[in-house]
């Protein structure tokens, strides 16, 4: 058959079956992600079927959706949270940063990955998914509760510290000298400070660049300038990613909604593709025997962001239960973590395993997460009332 | 009154009011304008009991339910300040000469020198209603003047066909 037709009739196949496990999501109330590696792991190699054709397409889909997800995540916050969520909540940062990567880092130097196979799991056990903490958050009907402020927080510094992460990472993984690294490192520290500025001061400036009352050129501009700043960004050795990151901060107010609601549907389907990507280019058989780590390495990770939340809201003066409400609504990893795997094991300088590991520590954790996040509170009161027995259950309202 | 303001990153911002009871009450405004409406539980004070989505047009019915008795308050307590001012409600009844006519056509402001600031229908409050504003049969005209001038008002009002 025709190359083209076989890979039309192959990308036909994939999207239609992840409408459906999307769909099936959505009914059971959890975040597609783990159900889109699922399915790429199902369709490539040692897969149930394997759909080879596709990769070409597949590959640049990936890219641009990596740049979509992180400009989406800049449109969501202006640049003025971003400083503020530092000012307030960098102690509760600099904690979840030590202690969420300590697991990872502690996971790769068991397994003989050495400091760049640590580098990168550091960032896979750190970072929550804020897509699926926030939409969890929403779902409970937890946006009017006290301790939510925190748990935003945390996510503001989060995002804010992979777009220093990202760059060092890159620089690492492409292998270059101590200075070279050095020098990137200073490069993105630079731009992303100037950035931060220049988008408090001149944001608009920006945004009525990009501002089009026709939604086809406004569509396309900002397509245009996304792909064009992350490419710029990826030959300063910035990484792509963060380029899209930075220019989604500086873009703002009314442009900013409006270019979230322009790219909502492009985003999901280009992100699908970069999470189903990264399933097919995992072998189903690699997983089994790294199931024990993955699943030592959930427990340790979701005790550790217990710990921070939980300190983070006792620091508020939040009480016992909404302290572990906090804790359990950070738990879930998600797009950032495979965005990391998928860098390293696109730039070949960690072991296959790696992809491995974090495939099904996503999977493990995007499932846990809101779920922890649900039953967290009966779990406390349960506990609560074993120390204060006998006591009346209260009225709720 | 103290209405706190927090900003939610990513979200929007909630305003709350903490009550005299101690427990909190308020709105999440979401970026893209829908509101929730959330109320702190008694037993967890840093948790909501309810938290409801209200659409744009539930928001503001409710905001004027709320509202309504909030104007008429304050239209009572202006009266108090200023000597010779009151304020009136007039009923439009069935057979009212006015009832399905523009409010202009009652040439209030001309002939009585009071203004119309309200219309309360139902359970909705008009403010500051224009001229070409329909009156209807159960409206509550609200309406600002000197004694003389509101007994005028009133017989206009209440004139038959």
């Amino acid at each position: 058959m025709d190359p083209t037709t076989l890979s039309l009739i192959q990308l036909g196949v994939v999207f239609f079956a992840l409408g459906f496990l999307g769909r099936m999501a959505g009914r059971i109330g959890m975040s597609p992600v783990p159900l889109y590696l699922l399915g790429g792991l199902a369709f490539g190699h040692g897969g149930l079927i394997d759909f080879g054709s596709i990769n070409d397409f597949a590959h640049i889909a990936s890219e641009i959706g990596v740049i979509l997800l992180l400009l989406m995540l800049g449109l969501e916050y202006t640049a003025r949270e971003l400083v503020t969520g530092l000012r307030q909540s960098w102690m509760a940062g600099l904690l979840d940063l030590v202690l969420n990567m300590a697991p990872g880092v502690a996971v790769a130097f068991m397994l003989g990955w050495g400091p760049v196979g640590a580098l990168v799991m550091a960032g896979i056990t750190y970072s929550s998914s804020s897509g699926i903490v926030a939409k969890v958050l929403g779902d409970l009907g937890r946006l009017g509760n006290r301790e939510t402020p925190v748990v935003l927080a945390i996510l503001v510094i989060e995002d804010l510290a992979m777009a220093a992460y990202l760059p060092i990472l890159t620089a690492v993984l492409a292998g270059v000298s101590f200075l070279g690294g050095l020098t990137a490192v200073g490069i993105s520290l630079a731009v992303i400070t100037a950035v931060l500025l220049g988008a408090l001061r001149y944001g608009h400036i920006v945004s009525n660049v990009l501002e089009s009352p026709d939604r086809e050129s406004f569509l396309l501009k900002l397509l245009g300038a996304a792909l064009l700043v992350a490419g710029v960004a990826s030959a300063l050795q910035v990484s792509a990613a963060v380029g899209a990151f930075l220019l989604g901060i500086a873009i703002s107010g009314g442009t900013a909604q409006n270019a979230s609601r322009v790219l909502e549907p492009l985003r999901d389907l280009f992100a699908a593709m970069f999470f189903v990507l990264f399933g097919l280019n995992t072998d189903p058989h690699s997983i089994p025997p790294v199931l024990g780590f993955a699943l030592l390495l959930a427990v340790v990770s979701a005790a550790t962001k217990v710990v921070t939340g939980w300190w983070a809201a006792r620091r508020q003066g939040i009480a016992t239960l909404g302290q572990a409400r906090a804790g359990a609504a950070l738990i879930a990893r998600g797009e950032f973590s495979i965005v990391i795997a998928g860098l390293a094991v696109a730039s070949g300088a960690v072991p296959k395993e790696l992809a491995a590991l974090a495939t099904t520590y996503v999977l493990i954790m995007a499932v846990f997460g809101p779920v922890a996040a649900r039953y967290v509170e009966p779990l406390v009161r349960l506990f609560q009332g074993k120390k204060a027995a006998g006591k009346e259950p209260e009225v709720i309202f | 009154m103290n209405i706190e303001e927090t900003p939610l990153p990513g979200i929007g911002v909630r305003r709350e009011l903490r009550l005299a009871t101690g427990r909190r009450v308020g709105v999440v405004t979401h970026r893209d304008g829908h509101t929730e409406l959330i109320l702190s539980r008694v037993d967890d004070p840093d948790a909501c009991a309810a938290s409801i989505p209200l659409s744009a047009e539930e928001a503001s019915a409710l905001g004027t339910l709320l509202g309504s008795a909030q104007l008429i308050a304050q239209l009572s307590a202006e009266q108090k300040d200023v000597a010779g001012i009151t304020t009136h409600q007039i009923l439009i009844r069935p057979g009212s000469a006015y009832a399905g006519r523009p409010l202009g056509d009652t040439q209030m402001r001309t002939l009585t020198g009071t203004s119309i600031v309200a219309l309360l229908r139902g359970d909705e409050v008009i403010g500051s209603p224009r001229p070409d504003q329909v009156l209807e049969v159960g409206d509550l005209v609200v309406i600002v003047g000197t004694e003389t001038g509101l007994a005028e008002a009133a017989r206009i009002l209440q004139s038959r066909l």
